[in-house]
């Protein structure tokens, strides 16, 4: 069993189902279990990918 | 990075939609899943915020909502033992069955206790031999480890005065039987982003090949939802059906192994009948024969019950996206969350306890949501 920071609440959580999870890592927690580690990677990648969206199409002239 | 204000930004939100907007030429039907996702869909308003062109249905991803009626009556039946200590999620607590609900039968003098999870059910068990403890085991996939995880410590630890009633549900046969009905007019699906960081999206390769539909596994979050939308009206736009993954932060193809696993071992799948929508084959789990010891199914004998649900729900035809919680003609008035008649409006991921809270019971009916011709609208901030 772990300890888990819900925005300032702290719950017992299992960790069972991540062996790989360490302190200060984040993890997707349903009814008291973890069931997956939060992938920093992917995560700054998602969110690249929404911030360059419409950058071309910005430039396009809109149709009328 | 904190995982969650990042996704929620308003600015990141109007340029999906701009995209969204910019590649959409023809009306599209898409079905989110699950019952968190119509949440936030309905709460920051996202389907009124995407082009009118794309319609967003809500699907039947609401536990709570399709636990069967029979279910719930045994649920019912068993938590009136006065042997008894009944423990469940809390929004199982309201659901109306044939006669009652738990909370009634709460304030009648049945122990029943409302747990966050399996694990303080047993804790329970554990310091209440003298007692039967049985916890309402429902859920989707989501919910199935932890679930086998206390099944699976109560074999171990002995606690033997522990059972589960088991009502889980999977979400790839939902989706099937969704696309078999003659009636269907989803194109396109948001998949569930929390199922498959359990289970993977595997399953639902065969599903979009069969039918020829994108399914885009999606998060919970305003931004994953547009992302989401976005995906998947880019493969209809393309005339493509993959399932591709747009929650690759959490959700890998393969899903949690260890958790399958130990799934697997407590349960095993077989038909599951679903409330509004009737039996839908191989949809579901069953307590395995080895852990019949823990399946209170099993070990308390239930009569007969005969069901009844209310005439006027539709809760049903809202689950299966056939119809929006304001076309009920007794949405807001005779139906609310406080006196709900069916499950949609009990559960806080029913589509109608979503569209209550968000006021739309309170808008004249011009406001509603209706999918109007293919003309390309400002948007409406």
């Amino acid at each position: 069993m772990g300890k888990a920071n819900f925005g300032g609440i702290v719950k017992q959580v299992c960790l069972e189902y991540t062996p790989e999870v360490e302190a200060g890592d984040y993890v997707l927690v349903h009814v008291g279990f973890a069931l997956g580690k939060v992938d920093e990677e992917e995560a700054a990648r998602t969110y690249k990918l929404l911030e360059e969206m419409n950058q071309l199409s910005e430039l396009e002239v809109p149709d009328l | 990075m904190k995982y969650l204000d990042e996704y929620r930004s308003e600015e990141l939100a109007q340029k999906v939609v701009g995209e969204i907007r910019r590649i959409v030429t023809k009306p599209w039907v898409l079905m989110e899943v699950c019952g968190g996702q119509t949440h936030t869909i309905v709460k920051y308003g996202i389907d009124r915020l995407i082009p009118p062109e794309v319609e967003l249905v809500h699907g039947p991803g609401c536990p709570v909502c399709v636990t069967s009626l029979e279910m719930i009556d045994k649920a019912h039946a068993i938590a009136r033992r006065p042997d008894v200590i009944f423990t469940s999620f809390g929004d199982m607590l309201r659901v109306p069955g044939s006669d009652s609900d738990l909370l009634v039968l709460k304030s009648r003098g049945a122990d029943i206790r409302v747990v966050y999870s399996p694990i303080d059910a047993l804790k329970i068990a554990r310091a209440n031999p003298d007692k039967k403890v049985v916890f309402f085991a429902i859920g989707f996939e989501t919910t199935a480890p932890g679930n086998a995880m206390a099944v699976f410590q109560a074999r171990k630890q002995g606690i033997k005065n522990f059972s589960v009633l088991v009502s889980h549900v999977l979400v790839p046969p939902a989706i099937a039987s969704i696309l078999q009905s003659p009636f269907n007019r989803v194109q396109g699906f948001l998949g569930p982003g929390h199922v498959c960081t359990v289970m993977g999206y595997q399953e639902y390769e065969p599903i979009a090949e069969r039918f020829h539909v994108p399914i885009v596994i999606t998060g919970f979050e305003p931004l994953d939802i547009l992302q989401g939308v976005l995906m998947t009206v880019q493969q209809l736009e393309q005339g493509k059906w993959d399932v591709e993954n747009q929650y690759p932060r959490v959700v890998k193809r393969e899903g949690n192994l260890m958790a399958q696993d130990l799934v697997n071992q407590v349960f095993e799948i077989g038909d599951r009948k679903w409330r509004g929508v009737g039996s839908i084959p191989k949809s579901g789990y069953k307590l395995r024969y080895e852990f019949r010891d823990h399946d209170a199914e099993r070990i308390f004998e239930v009569e007969e019950i005969d069901t009844k649900e209310p005439e006027i729900c539709i809760s049903g035809l809202v689950l299966r996206g056939v119809k929006k919680p304001h076309d009920c003609p007794a949405f807001g008035t005779l139906c609310t969350p406080e006196r709900p008649l069916g499950a949609t409006m009990v559960s806080a991921e029913g589509a109608c306890a979503a569209y209550y809270a968000y006021g739309r019971h309170l808008q004249q009916p011009e406001q509603r949501s209706e999918p109007k011709d293919v003309t390309v609208e400002q948007p409406v901030v």
